[in-house]
């Protein structure tokens, strides 16, 4: 087992590069710099060249590409994420509030999307090809239809002409003022768990659907065995796996991906940001943020899979 | 629901040579009664989407500057919008722009992710492995991240929203189509068509992209949704389909916004399109392979 985590961690480590190399890469093709970005939005686009330049090398971004990207390694090797181009504060600094926003808002949804999607996803497969399943399904696939930004602009629109009252718009930290700050993220985790509940319950229906074929659950259904006890102790055990690795596999994206969610709720998350570095052009803010996003999805999926053998006994590693 | 025999009859489509499509279509609908909700909103969609000079009350684009923000009524169904556009045309019109988009990305999406997950597990080896690692690299980024990333270098419209919106797909649909093709290379077939001296192109397009068309088609689906919902996120962001385009995303941004209170019907009405056209989307592909996948029948 350790033999094999260690293989799993250094094999994170190429695909890392390669995350690292795309996104420095797309960035650069991207038209326009940070220097331009930022005349564009002091609406004074005709500068001199010479200024231009001068900030240009500012950032390093005379450099040939190889060196740009060699230094942004170096600073990595030495957890030193620089400075962001566009704000000129550290980067852990600006990503570090949004990120505890984010990570909430994942955490919360995903919470939300597993309460919702293992019971829904038993019962239409117990109940398969009744109306209950039919039910559940359209339940589930309707919330995979609906954008949830759309879904979170009804919600404030309700509340605002039932109740006279919009979630607060400011972020308070959980640790500040917890029911301040859950008043204000409630709505978007439940738009947002609502949606990914859809995949997690299909996960779970398919998986028990087939378990519940298996020779073992005969075996028990014929001993005479309680049908909530075969289903609780016997079938869920083996049906959920993957169910959870569906969840977590959204959890890792939810935490960079809810750009437009974030937009309704006017929340500053990490997709917030993201959108706003791109307009900026801001190379050392899109960079740390993309790598984040994907070291978060590896360290996911990584730990999912030493669940599975940590949970399964079947499983083994080499 | 009684349970469907899968006769040999009904497999040699006997059944339909006997009574004709009509037949085919009231079997579809009795045994998978979800999938046909799916299918009809499917062609309702399409139908309007390709009749929308024939069936909108009005003209998408034309200002009507003497109501403005005007309620629904017997004149503007769905009311109209801070520009006295009529919301009703402008969502049948939409609907064209929703499918063009929906299609065009899927099919480039899924037509490139195959032929990669195909050659992937055709030549195996090092270009497997080397394709494997390049895939992970692209699952890393979040699917919006890398469209807007792509959005940001080639420009908004629908031409290069199609392109943003497909790269995320290429990845996904390769890893399906690749796992499915590693058992179809080791098909005694594909060995008869290698000893008979085909070439490569040849048996990975005539011999076992006939196998993996059951995944490509449900992924294909599957993507279709998908990708109008992505569509109107990129296009409620700004940064897709550009006004005065009607795009139902777009719709639903800046006035719908601003007006919401007062207005309340350009921030619905747009939002219950997307969900429907995803809705049927997502219905029929979950009955397709529910429908293709032996093993959740119903036993």
């Amino acid at each position: 087992m350790g033999a094999y985590i260690a293989k799993r961690l250094l094999a994170m480590i190429p695909t890392l590069l390669g995350v690292a190399v795309l996104i420095f890469l797309l960035l650069r093709v991207i038209p326009g710099d940070v220097v331009e970005a930022r005349y564009l939005a002091q609406g004074s686009q005709f500068q001199s060249q010479e200024l231009m330049d001068q900030e240009r090398a500012k950032f390093g971004l005379d450099q040939p590409l190889w060196k740009q990207f060699a230094d942004w390694m170096g600073g990595l090797a030495r957890l030193d994420f620089g400075v962001s181009m566009w704000t000129d504060g550290p980067i852990t600094q600006e990503i570090k509030l949004r990120f505890a926003l984010s990570l909430q808002l994942a955490l919360m949804a995903s919470t939300i999307a597993s309460c919702l999607a293992i019971p829904l996803g038993i019962l239409a497969a117990v109940k398969q090809d009744t109306w209950v399943d039919y039910a559940v399904r359209v339940f589930t696939i309707a919330g995979l239809a609906t954008p949830s930004f759309w879904l979170g602009s009804l919600m404030i629109l309700a509340m605002l002409v039932v109740f006279k009252w919009v979630p607060p718009m400011v972020f308070t930290p959980l640790w500040v003022d917890p029911w301040q700050n859950l008043q204000q993220l409630a709505w978007p985790a439940l738009a947002v768990g609502y949606r990914y509940c859809a995949v997690g319950t299909r996960m779970m229906r398919s998986t028990m659907l087939e378990v519940l074929r298996e020779d073992y659950i005969r075996t028990a259904r014929a001993k005479g065995l309680w049908a909530k006890l075969i289903l609780t102790r016997h079938a869920l055990k083996n049906a959920i796996l993957p169910v959870l690795t569906v969840i977590s596999t959204e959890f890792a994206f939810l935490l960079g991906g809810l750009v437009v969610t974030e937009q309704v709720f006017n929340l500053n998350g990490l997709g917030m940001l993201f959108v706003e570095g791109i307009s900026h052009r801001d190379y050392t803010l899109i960079q740390a943020l993309v790598l984040l996003v994907a070291t978060t999805f590896l360290a996911v999926n990584f730990l999912v899979d030493i669940a599975y053998a940590w949970i399964d006994p079947r499983i083994h590693y080499r | 629901m009684a349970a469907a025999p899968h006769t040999v009859d009904d497999l040699a489509g006997a059944d339909a040579a006997r009574s004709g499509w009509l037949h085919v279509v009231a079997r579809f609908v009795r045994q998978r009664p979800l999938g046909a909700v799916g299918a009809a909103l499917i062609v309702l969609i399409c139908v309007v989407g390709a009749g929308a000079a024939w069936i909108a009350p009005y003209d998408p684009l034309a200002n009507d500057y003497g109501s403005m923000l005007a309620a629904p009524s017997a004149a503007h169904w769905l009311g109209t919008d801070a520009f006295g556009r009529d919301v009703l045309s402008r969502i049948i019109y939409g609907a064209r722009t929703a499918l063009t988009v929906g299609v065009g990305a899927s099919c480039i999406g899924a037509t490139l992710g195959s032929l990669i997950g195909l050659s992937s597990a055709y030549f195996g080896g090092r270009i497997d492995l080397l394709t494997q690692r390049v895939m992970d690299v692209f699952f890393a980024f979040p699917v919006i991240i890398l469209a807007l990333a792509v959005v940001a270098i080639l420009g908004t419209g629908a031409g290069n929203v199609i392109l943003a919106i497909a790269t995320p797909m290429v990845p996904r649909c390769a890893r399906v189509v690749r796992s499915s093709a590693l058992s179809v290379r080791e098909m005694p077939y594909v060995d008869a068509a290698r000893a008979s001296g085909f070439g490569h192109g040849r048996i990975i397009l005539r011999h076992m992209l006939p196998n993996v068309m059951a995944p490509i088609l449900i992924m294909a689906t599957a993507f279709l949704g998908e990708a109008i919902l992505l569509e109107a996120s990129l296009s409620f962001l700004g940064l897709g389909v550009q006004e005065p385009t009607a795009a139902w995303g777009l719709m639903l941004r800046g006035a719908a916004v601003e007006f919401a209170e007062t207005a309340p019907w350009m921030a619905i009405f747009p939002g219950l399109a997307i969900s429907l056209a995803v809705f049927g989307f997502n219905l029929f592909g979950d009955s397709l392979r529910d429908a293709l996948d032996p093993r959740l029948r119903t036993q």
